[in-house]
């Protein structure tokens, strides 16, 4: 009998214990991406095309005509205006917040919660709640929500259509502005957890080895603190980019496509493509798209966090 | 250990037993006076059939989104319920006729003796290559519009407009009075597609609109740039909220006196009721501008699905559903009427009187938007092309993509 050594045994046990999940992965994700792969390459763009089952290759067909769809065009537009302010939203007021927590000023634990309780909401609630908020109302009569608001502060010029405008700046729908500020709203907190986290974690003893070498508490931030806490940037900007780009939820709850597509997004075209038009390779095509996308944000750091605990 | 297995396995085969005898209704019918009317039509089931168990297989969610995707993933699987609500026409045709995944229930209804008991139009709309698919159990009507009584006699409108000129004089009256002349609420975007749709009725006719869907008539027809101009115009006169609003929003505006029209189906009829309202005395109704004479339809129909697991049972139950007593039993819970032109009027309300009465006489003229007139891919193009038409106002793009969008989803 060949004696198997003890370290063999235990790296087997582990291939046997992890082989259900491996096995259930590759199938139901990576199996079913190239499943919707071959489909987005098909012309399976009626019901009865799809129930016939005869798959015939297009090509890039199904690509082509997309990126020529004026709706496409502009739901890519809003996804990257959308994810760019989102995520220096969530970045800019996390820091703030965890700067200001951080200074340990009475009260600041119950802030902290405060700050952090809009995480604990589903998107679609937040997004209900804000589609109340920024809805216009009947103007000049009958305002509503911030427009009430302003009404009552007697701030009426700042009255306008949020998110049913249908203003565009460069490709830069105005409508999304509301949706964007929803997003940071349930958002900011996470960022504001992660930063505060850095902060603590912060050797003191480099602080006060700073403050007797004379530094400004300016300088101890932006030369000492920001630097260390690069790496949770990134991995924040990872989170909420990935988040941002695949987004639904909360704009299908708040404001859906919005007049003219102002608010739409790829995953709410994906979404009615596939079950309400039945144009399912085309559906395939746009949650191609929308995975490519998103694997140009995550791989390079998969990469190079790999590569980090490769070297240790 | 052995003995528990036994046990197990009595208990197995009595379900299965048990279960033969069972029916599975699928539907959407989850809210409201809907859920009522469906349970209050299983009783009536119950009274004849006793001893059938019924499966109340439902998905949530408005207009059947939701559930039409589980439906799909059933039907393609090869499981189907016994019988499932479906917009009649194309919604069922395109789907689930073309793909050979329905019984022709023709016969059934020639045995019953109640083929002529529905207008001739609408089992056609049921229908292909000759064959009934399924039967109608309520209509809504789609080209209606409701007003707020007291606005419009404060502007002083004392003769409802008949035809879109004399519409859009009433709109201005009514928008310099100060109130919104037309309420709309297109944040889920298929009510501004409704309203074109009545307003297509209307510039080409029953007999042009209904040629549409079976090639009789082109969309080159001058009637299609027409109805975009006159939606153009009409464009002027509604609230300019209208994208942060659903249906209900705007319906909700001429209760609460801040709009005089809503173009909507008669399901806002039901609405201003549930709101307290009584049909006549606050609210009014007049059937779209220059569509009198015809009947928008707008249909829940069930049908037999091939290997249906029990289907005896089905049949059953398109017995019942087809019924005068299963008709008005479910249909005036429901709010709309019923499909069968021999049922109780005194049943329904002032309202639903006067629909019954046109839906017996007028012409019926299949919905594009709640799925009956074009197969689903259209009606979604179609969407999408007025969603960005109430924008760019770009007649000539949109008249573009309603062709194309014909050219490839309509035969």
């Amino acid at each position: 009998m060949i004696q198997i050594k003890g370290s063999t045994r235990r790296r087997l046990l582990g291939f046997f214990i992890l082989l259900p999940t491996l096995i259930s992965l590759g199938i139901f994700v990576y199996g079913f991406i190239g499943w919707t792969v071959r489909v987005s390459f098909s012309n399976w763009n009626s019901f009865s095309k799809l129930m016939k089952g005869e798959y015939i290759f297009v090509g890039l067909r199904n690509y082509f005509r997309l990126f020529e769809d004026p709706r496409f065009q502009t739901d890519l537009w809003n996804t990257l205006f959308f994810t760019l302010f989102f995520i220096l939203g969530c970045l800019s007021l996390g820091i703030l917040l965890a700067v200001l927590l951080d200074k340990g000023l009475k009260g600041s634990r119950i802030f902290q919660n405060l700050f952090l309780f809009p995480m604990a909401i589903s998107f679609v609630v937040t997004g209900t709640v804000w589609s109340w908020i920024f809805a216009p109302g009947i103007l000049p009569k009958f305002p509503q929500g911030m427009n009430l608001l302003y009404k009552l502060l007697g701030l009426e010029s700042l009255q306008w259509s949020w998110y049913t405008s249908t203003v565009s700046i460069f490709h830069f729908n105005l409508a999304l502005i509301p949706v964007i500020i929803a997003a940071i709203w349930q958002l900011s907190g996470y960022t504001m957890a992660m930063y505060l986290a850095g902060l603590r974690g912060i050797d003191q003893a480099l602080i006060e080895a700073a403050k007797v070498d004379g530094a400004t508490s300016r300088q101890i931030f932006w030369r000492i603190k920001f630097p260390i806490l690069r790496p949770i940037t990134l991995s924040a900007m990872i989170i909420l980019g990935h988040i941002s780009l695949k987004i639904f939820d909360l704009v299908y709850s708040m404001t859906g496509s919005g007049p003219n597509n102002v608010t739409d997004v790829p995953a709410i075209y994906m979404f009615e493509t596939t079950f309400r038009a039945n144009k399912y390779a085309t559906g395939s095509a746009i949650a191609i798209v929308m995975l490519v996308m998103v694997a140009v944000v995550i791989v390079p750091y998969l990469v190079s966090s790999m590569k980090r605990e490769v070297s240790k | 250990m052995k003995k528990v297995l036994v046990i197990l396995v009595v208990l197995l085969l009595s379900y299965a037993a048990f279960a033969s005898n069972q029916l599975e209704i699928f539907s959407w019918w989850t809210g409201g006076g809907e859920e009522e009317g469906l349970l209050a039509l299983y009783d009536v089931f119950h009274k004849y059939y006793p001893d059938v168990e019924i499966i109340n297989a439902t998905v949530a969610g408005g207009a059947g989104t939701n559930a039409k995707a589980v439906l799909k993933t059933r039907m393609l699987g090869g499981n189907p319920p016994d019988s499932f609500q479906v917009h009649g026409g194309m919604e069922l045709i395109d789907t689930y006729v073309v793909t050979g995944m329905m019984e022709p229930i023709t016969g059934l209804l020639e045995q019953w003796g109640i083929k002529d008991k529905f207008p001739a139009d609408i089992l056609r709309i049921c229908s292909y290559n000759g064959e009934i698919y399924s039967i109608p159990v309520n209509v809504h009507r789609g080209n209606v519009v409701f007003y707020n009584k007291a606005i419009l006699e404060e502007v002083g409108i004392k003769e409802l407009p008949a035809t879109w000129p004399e519409f859009i004089e009433a709109l201005k009256k009514i928008k310099a009075a100060g109130y919104v002349p037309l309420a709309l609420g297109d944040k889920n975007k298929w009510t501004a597609t409704h309203l074109f749709e009545d307003i297509l009725l209307s510039t080409l006719g029953a007999y042009n609109y209904n040629g549409l869907w079976n090639g009789r008539t082109s969309f080159d027809h001058q009637g299609v740039k027409e109805a975009l101009e006159i939606f153009k115009e009409l464009m002027n006169y509604i609230n300019e909220n209208h994208a942060s609003l659903t249906w209900q929003d705007a319906t909700l505006l001429v209760f609460e006196g801040k709009a005089a029209f809503n173009v909507m189906g008669d399901w806002a009829e039901g609405y201003l009721k549930t709101l307290g309202w009584t049909p006549g005395k606050e609210f009014g109704w007049m059937t779209v501008p220059g569509t009198k004479g015809s009947f928008m339809v707008v249909t829940d129909t069930f049908g037999l699905p091939k290997n249906a697991p029990h289907r005896e049972n089905a049949i059953k139950w398109l017995k019942i559903i087809s019924s005068v007593e299963g008709q008005d039993t479910f249909n005036p819970i429901k709010g709309s009427i019923p499909a069968r032109i021999d049922a109780d009027k005194s049943l329904y309300d002032d309202y639903l009187t006067w629909s019954m009465n046109d839906f017996a006489t007028n012409a019926l003229c299949p919905s594009i938007i709640h799925g009956s007139a074009a197969p689903e891919g259209f009606a979604t193009a179609l969407n999408d092309t007025i969603n960005m038409y109430i924008t760019t106002k770009d007649v000539k793009k949109a008249l573009r993509e309603i062709t194309y969008a014909a050219e490839d989803y309509l035969e």
